[in-house]
């Protein structure tokens, strides 16, 4: 792992704006009243990041119930994505962190330029656009979901306080 | 709230799992698993000779992880097991499945059901109705709480075990934490 420093809870989530078909473009802004679970992974098609994504596609309803909207990143081209997610049926949006490569993995700390990939980064942003949680987890290292849902369920508890 | 720390079992071993081995063993190892998943066909019987190896020293727990968005047949072999609890064959219809995973349809499994003597009625019924698709799906979500990432995933002790699982690295990790030294 080179020197990547996922920016930590307390920060304002960076916008962007990428592309996750060839002719759409999700904006980070658009979500603002939302939860936004960012989820970085290196590679489309590498055996960890496929469980990785089929278990958040499984997962949700649950990320619905806590309000919240999951969007996966890597540096993989829009084709890449769209036969990815029509391959291990994912329907949440994958976005391209393509050109230039890496600029929005870079901007939240986790562009491992090494390799010209994103590590395998977990950010949980709340419904003001700031950053809630974030994790890195060895590049190998399917992270699974617990994380995610315990900073969205103190999302919730903060919200109802 | 965790940063870099382990995964750890959040709904501990209790009344409602399925599990082999004295409840006071100084080893619980906890496999989520999918019987649509080759890897969890791999480990089947990894686990079964770590079982015979440790003996007395290990309490094994099996919870449903059924990974529907890629294994179309899990859910239905998952119940299929509940079912089979049901009539007192948990650990039998277990084995049987991953015995027998090439063939996972309905059909598939009233045969495996058939084949340790089970009602074929009574399970394609509880089949056909979804009887045991919640108890399912709760495993399914306390292993997501729980950091499952994929399957199989072991807890050994009730933290995430990410290492190896061969016979040789499992079998070693596993006495280590028997004798305290873990």
């Amino acid at each position: 792992m080179t020197n990547m420093k996922p920016l930590p809870a307390g920060t304002s989530a960076p916008d962007f704006e990428l592309k996750s078909t060839p002719d759409q473009s999700v904006c980070l802004h658009d979500f603002r009243g939302k939860n936004v679970v960012l989820v970085f992974y290196p590679a489309d098609w590498s055996p960890v990041c496929s469980d990785q994504l089929a278990l958040y596609q499984q997962l949700l309803p649950e990320f619905d119930k806590l309000d919240a909207e999951i969007l996966g990143i890597s540096v993989d081209g829009v084709w890449s994505h769209l036969a990815f997610a029509k391959d291990r049926n994912i329907h949440f949006p994958l976005l391209s962190d393509f050109n230039p490569r890496g600029a929005v993995a870079s901007a939240y700390g986790v562009f491992d330029e090494s390799i010209g990939e994103s590590g395998r980064a977990l950010f949980v942003i709340d419904n003001d656009g700031d950053i809630a949680w974030s994790y890195l987890s060895p590049s190998g290292v399917n992270p699974g979901a617990d994380g995610i849902f315990d900073a969205l369920e103190a999302l919730q508890v903060k919200a109802a306080v | 709230m965790r940063q870099t720390a382990e995964s750890t079992l959040r709904t501990p071993v209790g009344e409602r799992d399925h599990r082999q081995g004295p409840a006071n063993a100084p080893v619980t190892l906890v496999e989520y698993g999918d019987y649509e998943c080759s890897f969890c066909g791999e480990a089947y019987p990894i686990v079964k000779h770590v079982q015979r190896e440790m003996g007395d020293t290990l309490q094994l727990v099996f919870r449903n992880f059924p990974l529907t968005a890629v294994h179309p047949h899990a859910q239905q072999a998952a119940e299929a097991a509940e079912s089979a609890a049901a009539q007192g064959k948990f650990w039998e219809m277990h084995d049987a499945i991953y015995e027998h995973q090439d063939d996972l349809s309905t059909n598939g499994l009233l045969d495996i059901g058939a084949s340790i003597g089970l009602d074929r009625a009574t399970l394609e019924r509880d089949l056909a109705s979804g009887k045991f698709e919640d108890r399912v799906y709760e495993d399914f979500m306390s292993g997501a709480r729980s950091g499952v990432n994929g399957t199989p995933t072991f807890f050994i002790n009730g933290v995430r075990y990410d290492g190896n699982w061969d016979f040789d690295t499992l079998i070693a990790v596993l006495r280590e934490v028997a004798s305290g030294s873990r």
